[in-house]
């Protein structure tokens, strides 16, 4: 029965996003209504998390804004996420990286992800 | 008008086109077949019995056998059911009811049988606030009082007290149904619904 849930919830599930994963900086298409007018609203930032499963999975990118940490949690699997750009993988060596919330500055930074790519 | 009898599959969400997020409990309604008519005149009552699933044959009784046969079955159903209908309703034995019964958007009443949570204090069960946990107080969570003293001289009746909590019919009134999908026989209910996965509910207008 759960079986059912699973090919509901695959069916639902977007696959037009590209593969981020936490330590990557990206940039979110975030589509806000005003009024009857529809615009898209860039939300640049590290990802921090990716948690949750199926259509309850979410990510939250955290950027400095004005000296200010602002974080922002998206559900993957929403419409109302445009899209999502990739800036920058970063080599990182956890899944969560809530330890960046203490940091600000240079120990804030992330490694650029090499990846090794022939010719 | 009838309604469904279905299997409580689980809940999941869905995101409408602006974006929303809704929860909603996946049921598998139907299909299920009118086995039998009742009517003022033959049962003193309205109603329509409603048949759902398939008993294996050597589990089945020879009279559940005969009674499903009358509605042209093959096998007993695995569950009976009887829904209130108007009188007059245009509804035979040998019917089939499905999904196609509701539509998206409209408000349904969900029966099932609630979680069975055994026998339970009176914090849990009935919602009491026990004491507070700390600034000195002793752990409790107990019913305290049990009302006036000697003048009844007895406890009033229906004093909530601890007991079995749970594995109760239920219903739920007024939930949308949010979405129906008539290929795979399901309902996508708003919210919760009473009952574990694979628990049998009633769905009713």
């Amino acid at each position: 029965m759960a079986d059912i849930l699973h090919q509901l919830d695959m069916e639902q599930a977007r696959d037009d996003l590209p593969d981020f994963a936490p330590g990557d900086t990206i940039k979110v298409l975030y589509r806000v209504r005003e009024g009857q007018k529809e615009r898209i609203q860039v939300f640049e930032g590290v990802c921090l998390v990716r948690r949750g499963s199926g259509m309850g999975e979410t990510f939250t990118v955290r950027k400095i804004s004005g000296g200010i940490g602002v974080e922002r949690v998206f559900p993957v699997h929403a419409p109302t996420v445009g899209g999502v750009e990739i800036v920058r993988r970063g080599r990182v060596r956890r899944a969560k990286l809530y330890y960046l919330r203490g940091l600000r500055g240079k120990a804030a930074r992330i490694k650029e992800k090499r990846t090794f790519r022939p010719h | 008008m009838p309604g469904l009898i279905g299997r409580k599959i689980g809940m999941t969400r869905v995101f409408t086109d602006e974006g929303r997020s809704v929860p909603v409990t996946v049921v598998e309604a139907g299909p299920c077949t009118v086995v039998q008519v009742k009517s003022q005149d033959s049962d003193g009552y309205e109603a329509v019995q409603v048949g759902y699933g398939e008993r294996k044959h050597k589990r089945s009784a020879r009279a559940e056998l005969g009674h499903a046969a009358k509605a042209g079955l093959d096998a007993a159903p695995r569950l009976l059911r009887e829904f209130a209908s108007e009188q007059g309703g245009a509804y035979e034995p040998g019917q089939e009811l499905t999904v196609e019964l509701f539509e998206a958007g409209q408000r349904v009443k969900v029966t099932g049988v609630s979680k069975g949570r055994g026998f339970q204090g009176v914090v849990k069960r009935h919602g009491f606030a026990g004491r507070p946990a700390s600034h000195g107080h002793p752990m409790s969570r107990t019913p305290g009082s049990m009302g006036p003293g000697t003048d009844p001289s007895r406890v009033i009746k229906g004093k909530k007290l601890p007991g079995r909590m749970g594995g109760k019919s239920r219903t739920i009134r007024n939930v949308q149904v949010v979405r129906i999908d008539s290929e795979r026989n399901l309902l996508f209910i708003r919210g919760g619904v009473p009952g574990s996965r694979n628990s049998y509910v009633l769905i009713r207008k």
